[in-house]
């Protein structure tokens, strides 16, 4: 009796080899499909820059309207992209098949919410520095839109995660996820808009940023969970 | 020792079976038959986890599975319809992928061993997208064979398989019930395995 192939433990160690598997499998994918990747980057890019060319380049007023444009900007590119979180593993089966490893979905759930994060919203923290310089915002300045995004986008990742569970296999699935993750966006907005604003205007933006980590930690420990929940039930 | 308890499946309005009854222990297999939308790939979903039952309980060494959670979920591997493997992957990084992720990592030579025992050697490095859809079901037998999950739940296992591939599937199922396996398999074609027992259920459609 070779008893000894079923036995199947679960060390820490390979837990943690499990979660790098998952999230180095999501890099992969989505380097091989980077034109998805590349699209949320550049709708990101074009709304910002819509706004100094609809405006004009009096300086004052584009300076006022900053750190709503890019935030409300990056509020909408990462909506873009939700449906990628659990839509192509739900459609050819692996995501039944991630769901049977021996590994809690709230660690499925955080890898996968890690990998969206680092492919679609990473590159826009990264480059919204840049944009704003279209903006005539100052060094300081610029230097808050990067913190507060850095803070502020994986807030995003983790509670759309919970629209794009919840709506998954759905008919207009996009229309809905938006629908019901734009509302639970909105603390994130006025943080991170509050800290670029204040910022401009000279004023310390600390508190809002505190704040945005507050947001930061409560959905990090929360909204994994509710998506395992919402994943159960869309994959049953 | 796997047992269903009472297991009843409703879709919609429509009741698909109430009253489901077994118990399988090591080396036994389960040949479960029926018509289209009888509720094979229902139960099997609902054996491996994936669906509860609209009533009645599954149990594997008398606890249910509600409360194990994922200590009986690695120890199911489960063949769905749907291949589960990544169009944009090659052969070999699926297979390895889909094992490192169940943390049961394959070195690339395990990997490539066990992708030629399924007749893939020379299509390792395609991507899944070019390969047809016979070849595609042998990359999720791959996986199958690579898990150390003792249950393991096949729906339709031989669906678009040559027939050297259904020689192979027949000897990895019966390899894995002799070294102590069960198995649990929907199936329109006789298998001709041999078991310690086997049984069959018949689900009837309507109730």
């Amino acid at each position: 009796m070779r008893t000894v192939k079923f036995k199947f433990q679960v060390s820490a160690q390979s837990i943690h080899s499990m979660f790098g598997w998952l999230v180095w499998r999501d890099l992969i994918l989505a380097w091989r499909r980077r034109a998805d990747v590349l699209a949320t980057g550049f709708f990101f890019v074009i709304v910002v820059s819509l706004f100094p060319l609809g405006i004009g380049p009096e300086r004052e007023t584009l300076r006022t309207i900053a750190p709503g444009v890019v935030w409300v900007a990056a509020l909408l590119a990462s909506m873009l992209s939700l449906g990628r979180v659990f839509g192509n593993d739900y459609e050819d089966g692996t995501l039944e098949q991630l769901l049977l490893t021996p590994q809690s979905t709230y660690l499925i759930v955080l890898g996968k919410i890690m990998a969206h994060w680092l492919v679609s919203e990473l590159p826009l923290v990264v480059i919204a520095p840049l944009l704003g310089l279209q903006f005539g915002l100052s060094q300081n300045s610029l230097a808050i839109v990067f913190v507060s995004l850095l803070l502020g986008t994986p807030v995003l990742s983790l509670i759309g995660s919970i629209g794009a569970a919840l709506t998954l296999g759905l008919r207009a699935a996009n229309v809905l996820v938006a629908l019901l993750v734009l509302p639970l966006y909105i603390p994130v907005l006025i943080f991170g808009a509050g800290a670029v604003s204040a910022a401009v205007s000279g004023v310390s933006p600390q508190p809002y940023l505190l704040l945005l980590g507050a947001t930061l930690v409560l959905t990090l420990v929360f909204a994994p969970w509710a998506t395992s929940a919402a994943l159960k039930i869309s994959v049953e | 020792m796997l047992e269903a308890i009472d297991l009843g499946c409703t879709r919609g309005d429509r009741r698909l079976f109430t009253g489901l009854n077994f118990s399988l222990g090591r080396g036994e297999l389960i040949e479960l038959r029926g018509a289209n939308g009888s509720g094979k790939t229902s139960l099997l979903r609902i054996i491996c986890g994936l669906a509860s039952p609209a009533e009645g309980e599954v149990r594997w060494q008398g606890k249910s599975i509600r409360s194990l959670g994922e200590e009986y979920s690695g120890s199911v591997a489960y063949l769905a319809h749907q291949n589960g493997v990544k169009d944009e992957l090659s052969a070999i990084e699926n297979l390895r992928i889909a094992c490192g992720v169940s943390g049961n990592a394959l070195s690339r030579s395990e990997a490539q061993a066990i992708l030629g025992s399924v007749g893939l050697a020379r299509q390792q490095n395609l991507p899944a997208r070019s390969l047809s859809a016979g070849q595609k079901r042998r990359v999720a037998l791959a996986r199958l064979v690579a898990s150390p999950a003792s249950v393991w739940i096949l729906d339709e296992v031989l669906t678009s398989l040559d027939d050297a591939a259904i020689q192979f599937s027949r000897r990895f199922i019966g390899d894995h019930l002799s070294n102590g396996g069960l198995a649990i398999i929907a199936t329109h074609q006789a298998l001709a395995l041999t078991a310690n027992r086997v049984q069959r259920i018949e689900l009837s459609g309507a109730v």
